[in-house]
């Protein structure tokens, strides 16, 4: 047993134990019971859907998928995808440690969705809006030329139907495997998200753990009102690239939400059961002018 | 001295040349046949270079393209501009030197010039941070993109950076923020915006100020999503196995024209344009000239509808059912 394997058998040891719950991490039967990242303890796993998969004992904003983000913030039953169909291919036959193609495969089956954002028109608190998720479970949801595509649409559907556009992000930054074209999908998204801008439609951003790099970089901080999730891991560059680069270990909270919050960089950090209702009163005031309904 | 850099892929063309420099350097007046051997070895070197450097992989490029006599942005503006006034700071936070602003005269336009720059020693590299550039870098390049668009000046990119700086205080400072907003700017600056890629394009760092209505490729410069090193670390936790990853990046000049991102590749002389600079130059000037020329009879609205054409059009993507 290493070191680390010791400390963290010490710390199950400690928690179970404690609350009462299965006594091993690694025995616990799948969607019953699920250890918190953050505080260790073991949560049912039902209390945590009913706390939007935020751990009641620490707070700790659990990771959500594409269709849980939209469940949060539209309006129930106002969701209708478009571009489901819009996938990756495998322009540049990339194959490096394992092919693109594997990678997206399993991707595929590992989350079941397509393609790592989800779009779709929906309402939220009433307002019409174009609503995308980008899901972490698809390749870290990295954006390559379908993502870049799917997030154009959303602007452009806005902008089209006079929506505004509310996007849940998550990404590990741009696809490496799709190479520049992954790239350029930066410069595409900017420039229909300045597009929605120009004709003064609503853009809303909820950033949430991790948003890094390219999409970062990109349309996700080009928001009018940028909102992020409490300990979001946010920023340009990966913490190990910087502690490379600069040869020492990072400050604690480093590129968090709250740090970002502090640095002026972030309107507000927003408890994930808030959100709904934050994003609701934002519409309320950018969509029409803030004419009150 | 100075130390000379020597690629690893050129080093038996480096060691011939080495020895072509010896046997001319002996008084050969003597000895008339060995003066003509001396010639015909000559001629041979220039074979093999002008072999070497027409297949280059892509790792090899990129060898070239980080090469420390490789031209600079600033040897371009020097060489090709006229009437050159260098602008300073993002009038916010400071003046970071990885990024060179000016206003200048190429063949008669009258333009803003913005590019990444990088040192020709030690103590400039240092000052300029290897051409890696904070935040206020690109908030400087942000501020003359404004300067240029409110006086009707077309903008001229050169590209050649590493990347945009990963450090604590750009992170600090936004440096995805600072970059998305480059981003947004430069696809609706209401002016033409020509970019060549003189060395390395180095991820978004290189795209905050890198694409436009034309993208001029150097043939040896490349521009990549990541570096093939960070590629190689992240793949296969190797970052020795960058020569490998490189020739799967599609980060080539000439990938970039099949991808339909880049407009054209500008040959370079064999051996690099540290080789021939001059030569370098020229294409460059007339290229970029003829480019302005051209985009200078297009109404503002229509090169704006353009060139978001051209960024739609960009991305390969399949359309299942669904």
């Amino acid at each position: 047993m290493s070191i680390s394997d010791w400390f963290k058998a010490r710390e199950a040891r400690r928690y179970t134990s404690a609350k009462g719950a299965p006594a091993r991490g690694a025995d616990l039967p799948d969607g019953v019971w699920v250890t918190c990242d953050s505080c260790k303890r073991i949560v049912y796993d039902g209390q945590l859907a009913e706390n939007f998969r935020v751990c009641p004992s620490c707070g700790h904003h659990f990771d959500l998928t594409a269709h849980q983000r939209v469940e949060l913030l539209a309006d129930p039953g106002s969701f209708t995808e478009f571009d489901a169909g819009v996938t990756s291919t495998d322009p540049l036959g990339f194959v490096a440690a394992k092919p693109y193609v594997t990678s997206l495969a399993s991707a595929r089956e590992r989350s079941g969705l397509p393609e790592a954002v989800v779009c779709g028109r929906a309402t939220i608190g009433g307002h019409p809006v174009v609503l995308g998720a980008m899901d972490f479970r698809f390749i870290g949801a990295s954006m390559g030329s379908a993502v870049g595509e799917k997030v154009t649409r959303t602007f452009e559907v806005a902008l089209a139907e006079r929506r505004a556009v509310v996007l849940s992000t998550a990404s590990g930054g741009a696809r490496m495997q799709e190479g520049m074209l992954s790239l350029m999908q930066m410069a595409k998204t900017s420039a229909a998200a300045r597009r929605l801008a120009e004709e003064r439609l609503p853009y809303l951003s909820v950033l949430t753990n991790p948003t890094m790099g390219g999409v970062t970089a990109s349309f996700a901080v080009l928001a009018d009102v940028i909102l992020a999730e409490p300990g979001a891991l946010v920023g340009f560059a990966g913490p190990r690239v910087i502690e490379q680069t600069i040869k020492q270990h990072l400050p604690k909270g480093f590129q968090t939400s709250e740090f970002l919050l502090e640095h002026g960089m972030v309107d507000e950090v927003v408890p994930r059961g808030q959100l709904p209702a934050r994003v609701t009163l934002l519409l309320d005031y950018l969509v029409r002018g803030g004419e009150v309904a | 001295m100075k130390r000379r850099h020597v690629m690893d892929f050129e080093r038996p063309l480096v060691e011939l040349e080495d020895k072509l420099a010896e046997l001319r350097s002996l008084d050969l007046a003597q000895n008339p046949e060995l003066a003509s051997e001396v010639e015909s070895l000559a001629a041979q070197i220039d074979v093999l270079r002008e072999e070497t450097y027409a297949s280059l992989s892509p790792w090899e490029r990129v060898q070239v393209s980080r090469h420390p006599d490789r031209p600079k942005t600033q040897d371009y503006v020097a060489a090709i501009c006229t009437d050159v006034i260098e602008l300073h700071g993002d009038r916010t936070f400071g003046d970071d030197e990885a990024i060179l602003a000016a206003l200048a005269t190429i063949d008669g336009h009258r333009v803003a010039v913005l590019g990444h720059r990088k040192g020709k020693n030690t103590s400039e590299n240092i000052a300029r941070n290897f051409g890696m550039v904070h935040p206020e870098g690109f908030r400087k390049a942000m501020r003359v993109m404004r300067l240029a668009e409110k006086f009707g000046l077309p903008l001229v990119t050169f590209i050649d950076t590493p990347g945009a700086y990963p450090g604590i205080e750009a992170e600090e400072r936004g440096q995805a923020w600072a970059i998305a907003e480059s981003l947004s700017l430069l696809s609706g600056l209401r002016v033409p915006v020509v970019a060549v890629g003189i060395g390395e394009g180095g991820s978004g760092g290189a795209l905050a100020i890198g694409f436009g209505d034309r993208l001029i490729m150097l043939e040896n410069a490349y521009y990549s999503v990541i570096s093939p090193e960070a590629c190689a670390s992240i793949l296969h936790k190797d970052a020795g196995k960058a020569a490998e990853v490189a020739s799967c990046l599609s980060m080539t000049a000439t990938d970039l024209v099949g991808l339909g991102i880049a407009d054209e590749v500008l040959p370079e002389p064999a051996g690099g344009a540290h080789r021939a600079p001059e030569e370098v130059f020229g294409a460059v000037r007339a290229r970029v000239a003829t480019a302005l020329r051209e985009l200078g009879s297009v109404g503002s609205d229509e090169l704006q509808e353009r060139r978001y054409a051209r960024l739609r059009a960009i991305g390969v993507i399949g359309s299942d059912e669904g």
